[in-house]
């Protein structure tokens, strides 16, 4: 259900890796703890991010949760569609609900991230 | 941390892979199939809810009515057997305590229903105000499972299951009477804006009316709904919530209750405060808030205009009805004025709202 090509987040984010570009997004747990996304708040392209840190929210009808940076860049490229049908979150998480694309500065902070077969004993363990 | 409170109806919200909260001490389920297809299955068809948190309190004895004049904001001297009467109860400074309904059985006995997070604190505080009259008060939630069928098709689908000819049963009026065979108390009320019914059960009855109301209403499309879209409903037709748009803190008045506020009562308790607000000029007013900027206000959000603080977000949310950011906002008076634009603080953000009625969703 997990992408194996993606790294995998404790805070259940997912970034997926073309070289120097990263993508961000949130996995299908988050999506599905969260429930009916109903607004994206993201940063504009061109702006900064750090990795382990908040770059911008992710909210449903009940819950305003921060989106954390697994990589420090700049973003090159914004999902302006997801602001408009945050639904996409929850429709497509790893497809059509990315979120933003950054330049890597560098890669080293993925080798902390998880495999997706990692992550999904770790979402096992969670449940407990 | 103290075990969660659990209702007769927690294996049916297991057995439907509800997702499960904390709400006041109650382990209940905060959604079912999702927040906004349970929240547009009541506007457009009926919703089945288990509110069996909510308190039930039985108030009976020769000076009943004295003691409720007394007790809460609402005249309850013209209620008649078979009706239903809303009303704030307050503190002595015009706090309030909570909102309830008081269902009249009889000229000396009436059954007050309660917020479920506030029911120990009412009905300690009721007791304490009971002692100078002859009244005898008691706590009957454990007696008592509550289910809230409502939507447009609630009528026609209740009506399958009981002998009670439900047409009959006007806007806040209760009646006695059998579904699926069971004694219960049904009452023409709810906290959605919608049609619908909230019903009275023994708890042991409440599974079986639970899985027969859902099972008749099927070709209707009946849902259970949680509490997420409860709060969406009920904030939409800007039924107050306690903790957000009433408490200690904020009198009914501000609340835009005042309706609800008879100061020609002789006495009531909070009447000499309430009196004075109104005399000196109420100093903050509920309105609604419509979203310009982009953003969701949220409770307790500060409302600055031209920087400066002037009240806060009591509730606000997506509105799946309206397809809007909207929220309800205690501020200033004399800022409430229709059309205003203020900032919401959104995480130290200012973003862009205006008044507009608060009165977001009626239905037609």
């Amino acid at each position: 259900m997990n992408p194996v090509d993606l790294k995998y987040s404790k805070e259940h984010e997912y970034a997926r890796v073309d070289g120097n570009i990263v993508t961000f997004g949130i996995t299908d747990h988050a999506q599905e703890s969260l429930g009916d996304v109903v607004f994206v708040e993201l940063p504009d392209e061109g702006a900064t991010v750090t990795a382990g840190k908040s770059y911008g929210t992710v909210e449903s009808v009940k819950a305003v949760s921060d989106i954390i940076a697994s990589v420090s860049g700049k973003v090159v490229e914004v999902n302006t569609q997801v602001m408009d049908s945050p639904d996409l979150l929850n429709s497509d998480p790893y497809g059509e609900g990315w979120l933003i694309k950054v330049e890597a500065d560098d890669l080293t902070a993925l080798d902390s991230m998880m495999s997706a077969g990692e992550y999904e004993t770790f979402l096992a363990q969670e449940e407990h | 941390m103290t075990e969660l409170k659990r209702t007769p109806l927690y294996e049916e919200h297991l057995g439907a892979k509800a997702k499960l909260i904390d709400f006041g001490g109650w382990e209940m389920p905060v959604q079912y199939a999702g927040v906004i297809d349970e929240h547009h299955a009541v506007r457009t068809k009926a919703g089945l809810f288990d509110v069996s948190h909510m308190g039930e309190i039985d108030v009976n004895g020769k000076e009943a009515l004295a003691f409720l004049q007394m007790l809460i904001t609402n005249d309850v001297s013209n209620l008649v057997d078979g009706r239903i009467l809303y009303s704030p109860m307050c503190y002595p400074n015009g706090g309030i305590v909570d909102d309830l309904l008081v269902y009249r059985y009889g000229p000396e006995h009436y059954f007050i229903v309660v917020n479920a997070s506030n029911s120990d604190k009412d009905y300690a505080w009721m007791v304490e105000q009971a002692k100078e009259f002859e009244v005898s008060v008691e706590n009957l939630s454990e007696q008592y499972a509550q289910l809230a069928l409502q939507g447009p098709l609630a009528e026609i689908i209740l009506q399958r299951i009981t002998n009670i000819n439900l047409a009959q049963i006007r806007y806040y009026a209760f009646a006695h009477g059998e579904v699926d065979g069971v004694s219960c108390l049904i009452s023409r009320t709810g906290y959605t804006g919608e049609d619908g019914f909230e019903i009275y059960v023994s708890p042991q009855f409440a599974r079986q009316l639970w899985q027969k109301i859902l099972e008749i209403g099927t070709p209707e499309g009946i849902q259970p709904i949680g509490l997420g879209a409860r709060d969406t409903l009920r904030f939409e037709a800007r039924l107050p919530l306690y903790g957000n748009e009433l408490g200690p803190e904020i009198s009914p008045l501000e609340a835009g209750l005042g309706i609800f506020v008879k100061l020609d009562k002789i006495a009531f308790i909070g009447k000499d405060a309430l009196l004075t607000q109104k005399e000196q000029g109420i100093p903050r007013k509920l309105v609604g808030l419509e979203m310009i900027g982009r953003g969701i206000a949220r409770s307790h959000y500060p409302l600055q205009k031209d920087g400066e603080e002037i009240g806060f977000v009591t509730s606000g949310s997506f509105s799946p009805t309206l397809n809007k950011n909207i929220a309800l906002g205690l501020i200033r008076s004399d800022l409430a004025v229709q059309e205003a634009v203020l900032d919401v603080m959104i995480r130290g953000k200012a973003v862009q709202a205006k008044i507009v009625p608060s009165l977001f969703y009626k239905r037609g």
